[in-house]
């Protein structure tokens, strides 16, 4: 890559920008602005992901790294930073507009570049990492005090708590002062400590520090003061880092919707100097919205988290779950079909997996009904190999899912000593393996892509309610409770919720299927007649569990008894579990 | 029959020689002319129309048609009541009844009718939707898939299974295809119900909870005389029903439903003492199964055995 590098000075009003440009020059030129207190060199690793397709062009802006600036606070003002952003633009890509990426500073500017008049014939696309456009904050801020519901007061103050160091830079000297006496030097440590990223400081960091500080004075209070109306028709994608100490995701998700007429949200994972922390998942982000249809005329039909990531008017309207892929195992009957009917009438995709073909071709059947698109697969989920060949697939034809439910599941019952090493291995293999591989299949994907998930296991009310009848499956089930406890401790740093369901007695075809060790077939018959009949007049259909599976997504529940039962259970194990264990010598089968 | 139950004469059936066909053709003529009706009034059927307007043009109809009294008052459900739900709160007895809800376009409706042809009772149940196929989906395939349950349920009780077996290999059916049953909300949860000749004057005309006083009468007093031989006139899917059918006519009504359509059908049955069959194949809903190619469809497995 390094080979490929040039460098070229471009002069401009007050200065000289140093500018380097990469890869081939017929390509799509994707220009990079960074942000304070970096230099361009904090896109290095997203230079090296994008220049074997694109003409990747980066710059110190004026005043920092190897570009020339002048002293004075008023030779940085926006207008001026904007001029340099075009100039720019004209020099390395004099006949054909760009695709413009801004991180944090260099997103402010971009965004007062994209948002002149005729800016749609300099830039093709904008993506917006952590810089708000100025004028569009000044006014979300004042909406929120015009209109101050509680909602959006909390948001204003955790923006204004955010911001603190703007009020600090306004302070005389000091800052300035600062950066030349050391902060520089503690700068890496600092930034570790708090971001858990590794910067590399530029040699230059102590002057760009205090240089940088008169972007802010140039720019916060008068912006803040009399803000524009700054509308573009350039399509923009932001980036909102989850964990972003300085920009929050409110102030970026909603100050630019009134002023955009294709707007794309999307959720990262890593906080503000994602750039640096994760390039390969930026690179990627970037790629996906510039080779788009959205941003190229002719391109691709754009993926689905770009889709789902569109800021549509009146978005209250929208169906709740529109554009996600949910993966259900289980899915061809009882309580993953109705929770793949459920996500469905929500919007989903549904990925329908089943042991049973014709099953699960009948719930897909189902879904298009609702109007949704189904994908039907015939897969034994305690089969490891099965199981990663059946993620693979699913993600080459319909993309990473968004929800997956671990669900499916057999029912066991008998005594523990009737119990043979068989019938073990089969409980424990599709109810305790086909969750293990299926969070790791597609744990390993959500977590890949950056942009979070869910996980839902089936446990049941069994996994803490013990039972003299069900040691097989109630071991099995409270195996799933403890997994998806510890993966939610886990994955909750990769923003993937992990809920864990635990049904009671649901009436579905798992009493018609459950194996009573210990009986002979026509017993066993006869016993499950009956139980299939208690569960029937129990009358707790799994369409409810269903709706409790899509809630337990909605708000990340970490456990969710379902059923009166369920919850008693739950009660009596923590308040007596004395109680809990005499309820288990009764044997309702019997 | 038992000479203490002389209101319904299932003289219909008799044990050895088969139904008499002139009382099967009585009853045979009572449900064609309810058909009739159900079509005829479907037909005419508006945006706007109110279940109430509907139920009353039913009822003219039949009355137009010499009809003096019903099994029970007819009943017209549209949108998401065919599917047994109310918009506003749990689905009550009482919601039965047509209310002043609105027929839209692309909006199913189901109707339902009893008329008493000088004592010959039927009793059908009628599904449609309001426009042209293709404009409601989710009604097309549950018409589509209603069609699995005529045969299934006719194999079932010639294979000499017990009401509540049949009644359960209906819920598997309904499992399978990722349906609900709404017949489970009718009283009693009953899928079907014994019929036959009223004989009796009395309270003709008369209704309470919009059956006929006379159909209440009388069942009540087959409940218990039935009862007696542990049997049920009803047929649902608990322990009264864990017996083969009684000999006479049945009127079956399976009722399936998704998300907010339902449909049903609803015909008379002819039990015999080693035999049974549909009182009439030249109905609606058969004669489009039949054009359909679904006449005759293959169950799906599992609901059989």
């Amino acid at each position: 890559m390094t080979q490929d590098v040039r460098t070229l000075a471009v002069t401009v009003e007050g200065g000289k920008l140093s500018v380097r440009t990469y890869g081939d020059p017929s390509k799509p030129t994707v220009l990079l602005v960074h942000g304070y207190p970096d230099t361009q060199a904090v896109w290095d690793g997203v230079v090296s992901e994008l220049v074997d397709d694109f003409h990747v062009v980066t710059y110190d802006t004026r005043g920092i790294g190897a570009s020339k600036g002048p002293l004075f606070k008023h030779g940085y003002t926006l207008q001026l930073l904007a001029d340099d952003l075009y100039a720019v633009a004209d020099i390395v890509a004099p006949d054909q507009p760009v695709h413009l990426v801004g991180h944090d500073w260099g997103s402010i500017q971009a965004w007062e570049a994209v948002t002149r008049a005729d800016s749609a014939q300099r830039f093709l696309s904008y993506t917006s990492i952590s810089g708000p456009c100025l004028d569009h904050a000044a006014m979300w801020t004042r909406s929120g005090i015009r209109k101050p519901t509680p909602k959006a007061a909390v948001r204003s103050l955790k923006q204004a708590l955010a911001s603190w160091y703007i009020v600090v830079f306004h302070l005389p000297v000091g800052p300035r002062v600062a950066w030349r006496l050391g902060l520089a030097k503690q700068w890496p440590r600092i930034i570790r400590a708090m971001e858990g990223t590794r910067l590399d400081p530029s040699p230059t960091l102590h002057r760009d520090g205090s240089r940088g500080v008169l972007y802010y004075r140039a720019n916060m209070l008068p912006k803040m003061r009399h803000p524009e109306e700054r509308p573009t028709t350039v399509p923009v994608q932001v980036l909102t880092p989850t964990g972003d100490r300085f920009v929050t995701p409110a102030l970026a998700a909603q100050a630019p919707a009134p002023w955009t007429e294709r707007l794309y949200v999307r959720k990262v994972h890593g906080g503000h100097w994602i750039v640096v922390k994760k390039p390969a998942l930026i690179a990627e982000r970037i790629r996906e919205f510039v080779q788009s249809s959205i941003a190229t005329p002719g391109g691709p039909e754009p993926v689905r988290s770009l889709l789902r990531a569109e800021a549509k008017q009146g978005t209250k309207d929208r169906p709740e779950f529109e554009d996600k892929l949910v993966v259900i195992t289980g899915a061809g009957s009882g309580i993953g079909r109705a929770t793949a009917l459920a996500f469905a009438e929500k919007g989903a995709d549904i990925v329908v997996a089943d042991i049973d073909s014709v099953a699960a071709a009948r719930t897909v059947e189902l879904v298009e009904l609702l109007g949704a698109r189904g994908y039907p697969y015939t897969v034994d989920v305690s089969s490891g190999e099965a199981m990663e060949a059946f993620a693979n697939d699913v993600k080459a034809t319909a993309g990473v899912p968004d929800v997956v439910v671990n669900n499916a599941g057999i029912g066991m019952s008998g005594p523990f000593l009737a119990t043979e090493v068989k019938d073990w291995e089969k409980i424990l293999g599709v109810n305790v393996w086909g969750v293990i591989h299926g969070a790791r299949c597609f744990g390993e994907m959500m977590r890949e892509r950056g942009e979070g998930g869910h996980i839902v296991n089936l446990a049941s009310a069994a996994a803490y309610t013990p039972s003299r009848t069900l040691s097989a499956y109630s071991t099995s089930k409270a195996a799933v409770l403890m997994l998806s406890e510890c993966l939610r401790a886990e994955f909750a740093r990769y923003g993937i919720g992990v809920s864990a369901i635990c049904p009671g007695f649901i009436a579905t075809n798992i009493t018609r299927t459950t194996k009573f060790v210990g009986q002979s077939a026509e017993q066993q018959e006869r016993t499950r007649q009956r139980i299939t009949g208690l569960y029937r007049r129990r009358n707790f259909g799994p369409d409810k569990v269903a709706e409790r599976i899509v809630d337990a997504v909605r708000r990340d529940k970490p456990v969710v008894p379902v059923a009166l039962e369920a919850k008693a259970g739950k009660a009596i194990s923590r308040l007596s579990p004395a109680l809990a264990r005499r309820m288990a010598k009764i044997d309702p089968t019997g | 029959m038992s000479a203490g139950a002389p209101a319904l004469t299932l003289d219909a059936v008799s044990n050895k020689t088969g139904p008499t066909s002139e009382a099967l053709q009585r009853h045979r003529d009572a449900q064609a002319l309810a058909y009739r009706c159900a079509e005829t009034v479907g037909a005419g059927l508006e945006a706007g129309v109110t279940e109430r307007e509907v139920a009353r043009r039913m009822r003219a109809f039949l009355r137009e048609n010499g009809v003096a009294d019903f099994f029970h008052i007819p009943f017209a459900w549209f949108g998401e009541r065919t599917a047994f739900r109310s918009l506003k709160g749990p689905w009550t007895p009482l919601h039965f009844f047509p209310t002043n809800k609105r027929l839209k376009e692309g909006m199913s409706y189901v109707l339902d009718c009893s008329p008493v042809v000088d004592g010959y009772v039927s009793d059908i149940g009628y599904a449609g939707v309001l426009g042209k196929p293709g404009d409601n989906r989710i009604f097309d395939a549950l018409m589509r898939d209603l069609a699995q349950y005529r045969t299934l349920i006719l194999d079932r009780i010639k294979a000499g299974d017990t009401l509540s077996e049949v009644y359960a290999a209906v819920d598997v059916l309904i499992a399978q295809q990722g349906y609900e049953s709404r017949h489970k909300v009718y009283p009693g949860s009953v899928i079907g119900h014994q019929v036959g000749r009223m004989t009796q004057r009395r309270n003709m005309g008369r209704y309470a909870f919009g059956f006929g006083l006379r159909t209440l009468e009388t069942l009540g007093r087959e409940i218990v005389t039935e009862g007696i031989k542990g049997r049920s006139p009803l047929w649902a899917g608990g322990r009264a029903s864990r017996h083969a059918p009684t000999p006479g006519l049945w009127a079956v009504e399976p009722h399936i439903g998704f998300r907010n359509v339902g449909v049903k059908f609803e015909e008379l049955l002819v039990v015999t003492e080693d035999d049974a069959f549909w009182l009439d194949d030249d109905l609606p809903h058969v004669r489009r199964w039949q054009e359909q190619g679904l006449a005759a469809v293959p169950v799906l497995e599992g609901a059989r055995s």
